[in-house]
């Protein structure tokens, strides 16, 4: 017996062109919204020279983290480094998008994830798809954002989305649901209104979980931002690209440093900001 | 379905839901302490959530001041929660992300009342649990009591006319229970809320409840006072439930004493007060005036010599004898009963002579349970 076989490839792939063809001028308003979020973070970054920067930063991370000593000299020595191996524009740039992506993946992630911790139905309907948005691999979003966005920043942005968002969604589900039921009925029990029971009840209790949400999503960002140089993305991932290309073994690593602390960084910063119980 | 005579298990098999309460009816008085009491299962917490609609009651209704919150409006529901009812929780159920103050400030917050003014209520109630002091600790930095006690000032703050208190202090280690126990009441004498309190240990219900209602698979089996439990259980289950209490804890002088029958008038003479003993095989007869105020005690041993030498009865009358108010607890009658083998006078503010102890009587209050 033989099998039909099933348009599956060709379908999404008119699905797509369709998309493009039809909603194209969303997508522009779309594309022209991220342009100026990641324009926005960078000259940001880079308008302060890159001493005063790292000075900058370093008082900052020392305050945030509770006066630690430790993450603070690392953040110094780290950007130190990556200045002196003449990745500091780039870098910058890699920061810029990691920002951006992880603001917008946020922006969208959080509030999908309370409304599927309140709504059952809502949650049935967002767990397949976060687990399609998981497990498929993380080139495959390249493609239609190409054809979407075109080469450049945008659509590996876009694509960097669509990657960081589910954990950010399932923490802040899981964070809610997580709430202890007596909690719960101390709101209620108090006439809370639904709106105050999420803002003063639920919302703090679940916010080390969310945070431990915010924090994926700005590394899974980082770890996506690296490979969308592959479609045209600035940044460090550039750099490491062409490092493999040319086989040069000095230039990867050195980029591939740099990415290294850019990642330490951010993750102890985020880890920091973390309220502890 | 319950109404239509249908078991509870056959509910259960048919729609796969479980009868949680029916048929349950009882008032609460102003200002009294009413306490749910049961096993677990029985329904007493489901109960307690049915009278802010935790739990939505499928039928019934739940009058506070003549109003209905079972068929309130999700508005005035929120209202009745916010002003009327405030609730106490089994595992304190604090927020841990605010400090003791903002805690207790909760309710008021939710209410909309500026900063200023929640901080001085909220002061207040904690000023009334005993934390002075504590206002801007941690939560998680205090001990299971003081948490407790964060608890309860948070649901006195908002001033609330019904407190639900559910299993509040179950949690506790058995001192500290007991000394949140103790001042819960001074608290509750001097502040006279409406409180329903939860509990699964008889001993806590009978020391907090001006009346208790006992359940049973989500129904009410007897409500009464302690002593109309103890003495008067309305069925095998209250009575088997109530069979490993404290008797001496509970019932008073009088619950135990007996009719103050025959006494001797302090004008009578020796040789009727005599005659009155001999007839009613008594070795002592109490001497009292004609306002059936006590004045003494006759013993036979002294009064027998005396009337032979013509004297009065109060010239040989033991006037230093044991007199206790009707409410002492039997626990602190014994103690007297040992040191002195003379019947007890029970008597009112007045001294009037109300009944009489005698060691029989007392051992025959305790065993009668027994025997049940």
């Amino acid at each position: 017996m033989v099998l039909p076989e099933l348009p599956i490839g060709e379908t999404v792939e008119s699905g797509v062109y369709w998309l493009n063809d039809n909603l194209g001028f969303l997508m522009d308003i779309f594309s022209d919204i991220i342009d100026m979020l990641i324009s926005g973070f960078k000259d940001m970054l880079l308008f302060l020279p890159p001493i005063v920067f790292i000075a900058l930063i370093t008082i900052f991370v020392y305050l945030i983290s509770k006066k630690n000593t430790k993450l603070a000299i690392g953040t110094a020595i780290g950007f130190l480094l990556i200045d002196s191996m003449g990745l500091w524009k780039l870098s910058m740039e890699t920061i810029a998008l990691v920002l951006s992506s992880a603001l917008v993946a946020l922006l969208i992630a959080i509030p999908t994830g309370i409304l599927a911790a309140k709504n059952e139905t809502a949650f049935h309907i967002t767990k397949p798809i976060l687990d399609f948005m998981q497990t498929m691999p993380s080139f495959v979003y390249l493609i239609p954002a190409v054809i979407f966005f075109g080469l450049g920043n945008v659509p590996g942005l876009v694509a960097t989305i669509v990657f960081a968002m589910p954990p950010a969604i399932r923490l802040t589900n899981l964070g809610i649901r997580q709430v202890p039921v007596e909690l719960e009925e101390v709101a209620t029990a108090f006439g809370t209104t639904p709106l105050q029971k999420l803002i003063k009840v639920e919302l703090p209790v679940a916010l080390p979980t969310i945070m431990a949400g915010v924090n994926q999503c700005i590394m899974l960002s980082l770890s996506m931002v690296v490979i969308a140089a592959m479609i045209g993305a600035r940044g460090l991932g550039y750099q490491v690209l062409v490092g493999i290309q040319r086989v040069d073994i000095g230039q990867g690593f050195e980029a591939g440093l740099a990415i290294v602390i850019i990642a330490i960084v951010l993750d102890r910063l985020t880890q920091n900001l973390t309220p502890k119980k | 379905m319950i109404e239509q005579g249908v078991s509870k298990q056959e509910i259960f098999e048919r729609t796969k839901q479980t009868v949680g309460l029916y048929k349950v009816n009882f008032d609460v008085y102003e200002g009294e302490t009413f306490v749910l009491m049961g096993l677990s299962g029985s329904g007493k917490s489901t109960l307690l959530r049915c009278l802010n609609r935790l739990i939505d009651p499928s039928d019934g209704h739940i009058l506070v001041d003549g109003d209905d919150i079972a068929t309130m409006d999700d508005k005035e529901l929120r209202e009745a929660r916010r002003k009327k009812m405030s609730m106490v929780f089994q595992g304190f159920a604090l927020l841990p992300h605010r400090t003791v103050i903002d805690n207790v400030a909760f309710g008021l917050e939710i209410q909309g009342i500026s900063k200023e003014e929640r901080y001085v209520k909220a002061e207040e109630a904690i000023a009334k649990v005993g934390l002075k002091g504590y206002e801007s600790s941690k939560t998680s930095q205090l001990s299971g009591g003081m948490q407790q006690r964060v608890g309860l000032a948070r649901a006195l703050a908002t001033d609330p006319d019904v407190l639900l208190m559910d299993e509040a202090f179950s949690a506790l280690d058995p001192l500290i229970r007991s000394e949140m126990q103790d001042e819960l009441i001074a608290l509750q004498d001097k502040l006279k809320k409406t409180i329903v309190f939860v509990s699964h240990d008889l001993d806590e219900a009978l020391k907090l409840g001006d009346r208790i209602a006992i359940m049973k698979d989500g129904v009410i089996a007897q409500i009464g006072t302690a002593e109309e439990i103890l003495t008067n259980p309305a069925d095998d289950y209250v009575s088997e439930f109530v069979a490993g209490v404290d008797r001496t804890k509970i019932l008073t002088a009088e619950n135990i004493m007996k009719r103050p029958d025959p006494v001797v008038s302090i004008n009578a003479g020796l040789t009727v007060a005599l005659q009155l003993m001999k007839k009613h095989g008594m070795s002592s007869i109490f001497v009292v005036d004609p306002d059936k105020v006590v004045k003494g005690i006759l013993c036979v041993d002294a009064a027998a010599p005396a009337s032979k030498e013509k004297k009065e009865i109060k010239d040989v009358m033991k006037t230093d004898i044991s007199i206790i108010a009707p409410d002492i607890p039997i626990k602190e009658i014994i103690p007297i009963m040992a040191e002195d083998a003379l019947p007890i006078a029970v008597v009112n503010e007045n001294k009037k002579l109300l009944g009489v102890i005698v060691r029989g009587s007392i051992l025959s209050a305790l065993a009668i349970k027994e025997e049940d």
